[in-house]
């Protein structure tokens, strides 16, 4: 491995510059565990308690659809879908997010408890997946950015 | 499940989670220590499938939801045979940092299982 090491610096940059290289892989990583997970955990709380808060499942499984896309749109290396589908998933994080505090009535909330069974993806920004959603479309449009700007300089 | 087992289970993987991070950032390409690592928390999770098929036959029933259990425990083995197939057929810095995220996945997933298993309204 100690030879191999040496060599690398010189190997990775040029993969590094293109969107869905270098840190790019790490975003597509933690955005499919996200999508999975928002996806996986939306379907069993629309099969198994749909009536207990039907608008906040919907948006649940709504966000987990757009994290897919996103997902697919940064390992493609579609920016302008991946540039979409983010700030959709930021404003999602923050509107939602705001209501599930403010009126929690609103989207069918009975308790705000993160880890609770009507916990969804976007309620208290995301504190049941450890803010994750909240945080990533931040890193993911820094990301895009930087991306592009390094494009066009080098 | 076995409270001892599971919390080890999820100290590993946070463990395996921080080295991974640390080794893929201070840029080095996947290597037995990292991927052995994540194999590891592989193997901890293949055991507390073993332990959760016996445990209700020995009197330790689930208070939560078997299926949902069951969708974290299944998605969950997935998790780091991908990381580990990625990381061997991409070698670069950044696939250390995806063993990592997934390692920290597990360790996530672990105790929301033990939620499930230990809490009826989960």
């Amino acid at each position: 491995m100690s030879v191999s090491q040496n060599t690398e610096s010189s190997e990775t940059p040029a993969p590094a510059r293109r969107t869905g290289g270098g840190v790019g892989r790490v975003l597509v990583a933690v955005y499919a565990v996200l999508a999975i997970a928002a996806t996986g955990r939306s379907v069993f709380q629309i099969i198994d308690r749909f009536a207990e808060a039907p608008v906040a499942f919907v948006l649940s499984a709504t966000a987990g659809v757009i994290y897919l896309v996103a997902t697919i749109a940064l390992a493609a290396r579609l920016r302008r879908l991946a540039i979409v589908t983010i700030t959709v998933e930021l404003i999602g994080v923050l509107v939602v997010g705001t209501l599930s505090l403010l009126a929690p009535a609103l989207l069918g909330l009975d308790s705000l408890d993160p880890f609770g069974r009507e916990s969804t993806v976007w309620s208290a920004y995301g504190a049941g997946y450890l803010l994750v959603p909240l945080v990533l479309p931040v890193l993911g449009l820094l990301y895009l950015r930087s991306a592009s700007s390094r494009r066009a300089t080098g | 499940m076995i409270a001892g087992f599971t919390i080890a289970q999820v100290v590993v993987a946070c463990a395996a989670g921080l080295l991974c991070l640390v080794i893929g950032l201070a840029g080095r390409r996947p290597n037995d220590l990292t991927l052995g690592a994540v194999v590891l928390v592989e193997l901890l999770l293949l055991a507390q499938l073993v332990i959760a098929l016996v445990a209700p036959g020995l009197g330790n029933h689930p208070a939560g939801s078997v299926p949902l259990f069951y969708v974290y425990l299944i998605s969950g083995l997935l998790i780091p045979p991908l990381a580990v197939f990625w990381a061997l057929i991409e070698r670069t810095r950044w696939s250390t940092v995806v063993l990592g995220v997934a390692a920290f996945a597990i360790a996530v997933m672990v105790v929301r299982m033990a939620q499930i298993w230990t809490q009826q309204s989960s």
